[in-house]
């Protein structure tokens, strides 16, 4: 994923000389690409996120769009006010980038663990969440953000994620839920954001009975905003079935959750959530490990 | 060269008194801290085109110290971009001028309320007008109780290793903050030599003398550093009863409070219609 967004941001800084890359002292062995093209549109804040994102609202003021670079919950909780007040608030074109998305830097511990940064993000009315699930999903959302500069957090995984998503909608919205797989006899649809897509895949992939009656679906763009629009795909569904590698407060599962509440409550018991468990918070552990602790391989209970 | 500065000043004092008196509000002692270099820059120093207040050209002014708006209000409607009627609707339901400095009023750059914002922003412009090779010169004014504030100290170095001579921060230094002095709640001192060892080019004014302020403020010479300017005030200042109390920083005047303020400021002038 980290890969397929440099690729797709050098790209467009080729087009487009307003885009800037920030990034927090971190980025080794990813932005180099953008930063040896572009030496003068890169610029490294140091160890304060809070200037980070202060720089970044500044230069988004006079007409570039931002991309600030950090990993995990590095780029938003340090900073949180800066990007409610500077970014949020005025409107900024800032893209905030995080890489290590969920627990994908589990052994390093919970300073590393990105498992409030929904809720944080969401509770923000013009921020755009992007939150691909595949290497696909991850060009679109970025194709998505260059054309419609705006507050926005791109939250990715690590490296490595294989290619599922493999017809992303061409005209790609936020709200918009993506058919990853389509059940011959489904009684529901696992409704994913992220790249706990991988995870889900491989356990309805891997299971006859569950193939038969379980679609799985994706929602890589979603917003305060984009609430509403839920109705529409939630009501194609007698069950969804949300997964997050996130916990479940304020989460993407409580998103849903709310939308219906607000706009269609006789659709409310049709959703059920699948968030990390509070378990994962004392232990350390690798990411695949941690969520099967955190219950996102058991997909089915409750 | 400052006559007119001195009256602009006194215009803006007795505005953002009137404001703050009839929307029962908070901060005058803050606005009346800095009337004097919010005058000197929209007076003498800022680029600006009060016809077009967007021009691209302009220079650029962030309040980091969004509390005090009033002054920078009064300031909008000395220079034509606010009206009379506008200023009246400070604090008010619906109005645009709210209570902490708004960039839906027009002429204000950027909203801030919560400290240790305007100068990181400021920072960022000044970043995208070298990058663009812009002329346009950045002003951040901000408070000396807002340097407990540990993002001021990033931007201050980021700008220094940027070599960003074209942002001047200027530091409103009344010795008081929200609850006692600031010897008393963190202290500051040594704060220039503290700039300097930051990277920055310092100057130490008094706040309320327009030479000084006009002087420092002028100086676009390329010295390859961030200039901060320690502005020397007094909180409340041009109201002998509010100077140096830390309870104007919250207090609205009575009506008897408000007529004499305005006789102080006006002098044997004053026509004062309260």
């Amino acid at each position: 994923m980290r890969n397929a967004f440099i690729k797709e941001l050098v790209a467009a800084a080729e087009e487009n000389n307003k885009i800037v890359l920030v990034v927090g002292d971190l980025g080794y062995g990813v932005v180099e690409p953008f930063s040896e093209r572009f030496p003068d549109r890169f610029f490294n804040s140091g160890v304060a996120e809070q200037n980070m994102m202060g720089i970044a609202s500044g230069l988004a003021s006079e007409g570039c769009h931002v991309f600030v670079y950090s990993i995990a919950n590095f780029p938003l909780f340090r900073c949180a006010e800066q990007i409610r007040n500077d970014v949020d608030y005025h409107g900024y074109a800032v893209t905030i980038v995080s890489v290590g998305g969920g627990v994908a830097y589990g052994n390093l511990g919970y300073s590393h663990h990105a498992v409030q940064d929904y809720s944080l993000v969401r509770s923000l009315p013009n921020m755009l969440i992007a939150s691909p699930g595949d290497p696909n999903e991850t060009t679109a959302c970025i194709r998505y953000l260059l054309n419609n500069p705006q507050p926005s957090y791109l939250r990715l995984g690590k490296a490595g994620e294989p290619i599922i998503n493999q017809l992303v909608s061409s005209n790609f919205q936020p709200g918009e839920w993506q058919e990853i797989y389509e059940a011959p006899n489904p009684i529901g649809t696992l409704l994913t954001t992220g790249a706990i897509l991988e995870t889900v895949n491989k356990i309805i992939s891997n299971n006859n009975d569950l193939k038969e009656k379980w679609s799985i679906s994706s929602l890589p763009l979603w917003s305060m905003k984009s609430k509403k629009v839920q109705i529409e795909h939630l009501k194609k569904y007698k069950k969804v079935i949300t997964v997050e590698d996130h916990q479940l407060d304020g989460g993407f599962g409580s998103w849903l959750m709310e939308a219906a509440m607000q706009y269609d409550k006789d659709l409310i018991s049709r959703i059920q959530i699948k968030a990390l468990k509070p378990e994962i918070y004392n232990v350390v552990a690798k990411q695949s490990t941690l969520n099967k602790i955190g219950g996102l391989e058991d997909l089915f209970s409750f | 060269m400052s006559y007119s500065t001195i009256q602009f000043a006194k215009q803006v004092r007795i505005s953002a008194l009137e404001m703050v008196y009839q929307a029962k509000a908070s901060h005058i002692a803050s606005a009346l801290s800095i009337a004097d270099i919010v005058s000197v820059l929209y007076e003498n120093i800022l680029n600006i085109e009060p016809s077009n207040p967007r021009a691209p050209e302009r220079d650029r002014f962030i309040l980091s110290k969004g509390h005090a708006c009033v002054a920078v209000y009064a300031a909008l409607k000395q220079i034509g971009i606010l009206t009379k009627d506008q200023l009246e609707t400070y604090g008010e339901d619906f109005s645009w001028l709210m209570n902490h400095i708004s960039h839906k009023v027009p002429g204000v750059e950027f909203s801030t309320g919560s400290l240790g914002h305007g100068l990181p922003v400021g920072v960022g412009k000044a970043l995208a007008a070298k990058q663009g090779r812009h002329s346009w010169h950045v002003f951040v004014l901000l408070s000396d109780g807002e340097m407990d504030e540990g993002s001021n100290w990033e931007a201050l170095m980021f700008a220094a290793h940027h070599k960003l001579s074209n942002i001047t921060a200027i530091i409103d230094y009344n010795k008081l903050q929200s609850l006692t002095s600031i010897a008393e709640t963190l202290g500051l001192e040594p704060l220039a030599d503290k700039l300097r060892a930051f990277g920055a080019h310092v100057y130490e004014v008094d706040g309320h003398d327009h030479q000084q302020l006009i002087k420092v403020l002028s100086e676009k010479d390329s010295i390859g550093k961030p200039r901060v300017v320690v502005a020397h005030t007094t909180k409340g200042k041009g109201v002998s009863f509010m100077e140096n109390e830390v309870k104007w920083h919250y207090k609205n005047p009575s009506h008897e409070e408000l007529k004499r303020a305005i006789l102080e400021i006006e002098g044997n002038d004053a026509q004062c219609i309260y």
